[in-house]
């Protein structure tokens, strides 16, 4: 029981993290070398100097306030928090248990009415889970639900959020943040079975939404012919067609990714691909287009038809081209976790460290248009940091100390707590009292 | 009434099965009969009783898809200067390692390298035994996941102990080379758990082929493929039929086991019989019997997919009402809550580190899963179940052992090595062949650009019984598939990391 003693002891020495939610004050992260990700680049050593729950200063040589409670990072590295993409986190409880999943419909009513900032649990346990990897806001992406494409369904997935992985209740960074759609297998699937429908329809479908939005009265009044979209659909589609919110398309065959691109021409709306596992052989087309990705950098297989060129090296070679790339593990509802050595493993594949770590922090967030809250330790922006005990894409290296909102965050998850229950276990009494 | 008769009718079956437990406990090896299965040829003057016609006596021939595998050619081959892990002892910093004719002939500091052979720089890299598997269903669930190719679940019966998975192994996967790709040089195939028992496993060679049989590990003896929890109620529940509940399920597996000891003493008393020179009608053979006959007999491995600690605590008592061993626990997400007692039943814990929570009966699992199964001294293996995760297992063991090590285990890299190589061949019963850096052994091994539990590490070489299977700097040791020959893409792909 000794042995045990100590390793608890160990345990507890291991993390720096302290328990329990510490107050927005004015905190100074010295001693860091500092990824800042945005214009001030790397600083071997340096501070960030947090207030209010905002970053006030980055650099070299920042005076700090009198007062401020100091985290000594001695030497280790800094990086903005972590954004996960490619997940449903906070909708999701557990996959497999159907009313904790709450990230998409199957079969409507709503399309992109579906707004998955209502669906948020910022109780889930699955938060403090992710927030132990080093991530601090999220992406939540509508999903659909059911089988595959064997019923008519509607085109699109609905309203993505994006999330502050924040302790508290409101973790509701921003809402509308973009509209999911699928192209490829699954969306012809949708479209009637074939790719020849899908375009023509999303066409006509964001045809309809401009009607709508030229005269409500007129829709009010019954002066045009019957929309196949309901109102809450028409009403969201709303910041799609006048540029506002981008469209979150998964594609994946190089030949869908042009169409999606012609569409998103001849239609004025933005684009954010998902999916994207032959975007290498279109990579020209995706930067000079200045398209986003959001790819799964681990799919390496011909898994279907539409992806048989993928590789390891999509991440590289897309980057290579000049398209900003964001990274995310394979799509397990609750995979987030895997995100940072996702992006470890595409450095491995010849991604540019700097720019692996790009692919979960400043990309997404620009993808998103979040880049004036959070992916970078610039002053001005959301104070969301770690200081990461090795390398931050490596597994090696873990979170010492997580900053959310200027707030030092729990470093606590049900996931420790079993484990620490069951270490302490064999000191006699059953579990349940542990 | 009734209850007293079934209750002595399943204390005569154990008792049977105790006994035939006790006999044969070696693995089915190559293609000869067992001797003891012969029939008796001293039935003095009588006439002698004909053998079974051929396919009739399950233990007359129980290898009919015999492994055709062989080894590539391959010279004398020495790495030199690498950081070693053996999976059976310390690390060795700037050690050599020897191959040839196929086997490891020396690893160590200050091991000659014999004259005439290939000398690799191993310098700034680093050397462990080929990476094993033992959770997977490449070829059964080939890619692409189309469903012409969907062979891993034969989901018409809670009991198909009947089904082979190498019947249904496609080795034009690509799922392999890439495997191949990550360091995986041996696996286990299995059917899916949608049934109770779901089949027979095949362990294979990860070296490219045409059939199966060119890919089937040599003497590694089988496995059958049991299921605990979720899948088979659900999928049996659903259509009205048992097992819809966990009680369904444990009812199923012990009527099943009762069939098995049942068979197996028709065949006893058979085999007697016509060993006395009596007349005897043979039982009738059944494909379902026999595999789970084999578990009984000792010779088929029983590889059990179990979430909860609660199921894997009533899977090891139905075990021993029956007699029979659990080689491995498979997912075990709640290990490491009887991690004690899986360590004192000898019974392997294969699981993984960062999948937890997808469903109800993964919600507790957690990354110090592994480590704690091995902090308590049992078997832990990091496994895969998955195309993709397959190629990385060495990252997944890393975030293993540095989860481990964050709740102060202690795991060493010499310690978690064995998650991913010397445990898993302790777990398909071929640890006497791979599995560890030891001289006579086969010579799978892989040498890594850097340290090998790293996100960053690559597979720079594979080799597989000492020939060189995989060259990530030499295209022509790069295999690709059929399939991917003429496809958009593949020519350009796995040039290789440039980091």
């Amino acid at each position: 029981m000794r042995i045990l003693g100590q390793t608890l002891m160990a345990a507890a020495l291991a993390t720096t993290l302290v328990s329990g939610p510490s107050r927005a004050d004015t905190i100074a992260v010295t001693h860091a070398h500092i990824h800042t990700m945005g214009k001030g680049g790397e600083i071997a050593s340096g501070v960030v100097l947090i207030d209010n729950g905002r970053i006030t200063a980055v650099g070299r040589d920042v005076a700090i306030p009198a007062g401020a409670r100091i985290i000594d990072a001695k030497g280790r590295i800094v990086t903005p928090g972590l954004i996960v993409t490619g997940s449903s986190v906070g909708a999701e409880e557990i996959e497999g248990v159907e009313p904790t999943v709450n990230s998409g419909v199957e079969g409507g009513p709503l399309s992109a009415g579906f707004d998955i900032q209502y669906s948020l649990n910022p109780d889930s346990t699955v938060l403090p889970i992710e927030r132990l990897t080093g991530a601090t806001s999220a992406l939540v992406s509508p999903m659909f639900r059911g089988r595959r494409g064997d019923t008519r369904e509607t085109l699109f997935a609905g309203q993505a959020a994006a999330i502050s992985l924040a302790e508290g209740p409101d973790i509701l960074l921003r809402a509308h943040v973009a509209m999911g759609v699928d192209a490829g297998d699954r969306g012809a699937g949708r479209a009637g079975g074939a790719r020849g429908a899908l375009i023509p329809e999303l066409h006509g479908l964001l045809a309809e939404a401009r009607a709508y939005h030229r005269s409500r009265a007129a829709y009010d009044q019954n002066k045009v012919q019957p929309f196949a979209l309901r109102r809450e659909d028409l009403e969201a589609l709303g910041a799609v067609i006048d540029g506002r919110e981008p469209l979150l398309v998964e594609v994946h065959r190089a030949s869908d990714i042009r169409q999606i691109l012609a569409f998103g021409r001849a239609e004025k709306v933005r684009l954010v691909l998902s999916g994207v596992e032959e975007g290498w052989r279109v990579a020209a087309e995706l930067a000079a287009t200045q398209t986003p990705v959001m790819l799964d950098s681990d799919e390496d297989l011909p898994v279907s038809f539409e992806k048989l060129a993928s590789t390891l090296e999509n991440a590289a070679r897309l980057t290579a081209a000049g398209v900003s790339v964001s990274i995310h593990g394979p799509g397990l509802s609750t995979g987030g976790k895997a995100v940072r050595l996702a992006a470890g493993r595409a450095v491995g594949h010849g991604l540019p460290w700097s720019a692996g770590l790009a692919a979960v922090t400043i990309n997404p967030a620009r993808a998103l248009g979040l880049a004036d809250t959070v992916g970078s330790l610039e002053p001005g922006k959301s104070a969301d940091l770690v200081v990461w005990s090795g390398d931050p894409l490596d597994t090696s290296g873990a979170p010492d100390v997580v900053i959310i909102k200027g707030r030092e965050q729990s470093g606590r998850s049900r996931q420790l707590d079993l484990r620490d229950r069951y270490l302490k276990a064999a000191d006699g009494l059953p579990p349940p009292y542990h | 009434m009734k209850s007293i008769a079934v209750l002595a009718v399943l204390t005569a079956a154990a008792l049977t099965l105790a006994a035939c437990a006790e006999t044969g406990t070696t693995p089915v090896t190559g293609t000869q009969a067992r001797t003891a299965d012969k029939p008796a040829e001293k039935t003095t003057d009588k006439t002698p009783p004909k053998p079974l016609r051929a396919g009739l006596d399950p233990w007359a021939n129980p290898d009919p898809f015999p492994s055709t595998y062989r080894p590539v050619p391959s010279g004398p081959t020495a790495i030199v200067g690498a950081t070693i892990l053996t999976a059976a002892g310390d690390q060795i910093d700037a050690g050599t390692i020897v191959m040839a004719e196929g086997k490891i002939v020396a690893v160590g500091k200050d091991v000659p390298v014999p004259t005439g052979a290939q000398v690799i720089d191993g310098h700034g890299r680093w050397v462990t035994p080929g990476v094993i598997d033992p959770h997977s269903h490449l070829g059964v669930y080939a890619s692409p996941a189309v469903e012409a190719q969907s062979d891993g679940n034969e989901a018409t019966d809670p009991n198909t102990a009947n089904v082979w998975a190498e019947h249904s192994v496609w080795p034009q996967d690509a799922g392999f080379n890439r495997a191949l790709s990550g360091g995986v040089t041996t696996l286990q195939i299995l059917p899916g758990s949608a049934n109770l028992f779901g089949g027979r496993s095949v362990v294979l060679k990860n070296m490219p082929a045409q059939t199966v049989q060119q890919m089937k590990f040599p003497g590694a003896p089988y496995g059958l493929k049991m299921a605990c929890g979720e899948n088979p109620k659900r999928v049996y529940g659903s259509r009205g039929r048992s097992p819809a509940t966990l009680m369904g399920n444990v009812a199923g597996y012990r009527a099943a086991w009762i069939q098995a000891a049942e068979y197996l003493r028709k065949w006893d008393d058979y085999k007697a019989k016509i060993a006395k020179g009596e007349k005897a009608e043979p039982p009738t053979r059944n494909l379902t019997l026999d595999t789970l006959a084999g578990v009984l007999k000792g010779e088929i491995l029983v590889q059990n997919h179990c979430y909860r600690a609660d199921e894997m605590a009533q899977m090891i008592d139905i075990s021993r009402e029956f007699g029979y061993h659990i080689a491995a626990f498979h997912h075990a997400s709640e290990a490491y809550k009887i991690a004690p007692t899986l360590a004192k039943e000898g019974i392997c814990v294969d699981t993984w580190a960062q999948w937890w929570g997808f469903k109800m009966e993964a919600f507790d699992g957690i990354e110090e899963n592994a480590a704690m199964v091995d902090h308590a001294g049992g078997c832990a293996i990091v496994h895969s179940d998955d195309e993709h995760l397959i190629q990385h297992l060495n990252v997944e063991a890393g975030v293993a052992m540095a989860a481990g090590n964050r709740a102060g285990l202690g795991i060493s890299r010499a310690r978690a090595i064995r998650w991913i190589t010397a445990n898993p061949a302790k777990s398909l019963g071929i640890l006497d062949k791979v599995g560890t850096l030891e001289p006579g052994k086969m010579a799978d091994v892989v040498l890594w650009s850097a340290d090998p539990f790293s996100a960053y590490a690559l597979a720079d070489q594979v080799y597989i019984d000492g020939a060189l299977a995989y060259d990530r700097s030499d295209p022509s040791r790069q295999p690709r598939s059929d399939f991917e020959l003429g496809q958009p893409g593949p020519r350009d792909l796995m040039k290789g990391g440039n980091r």
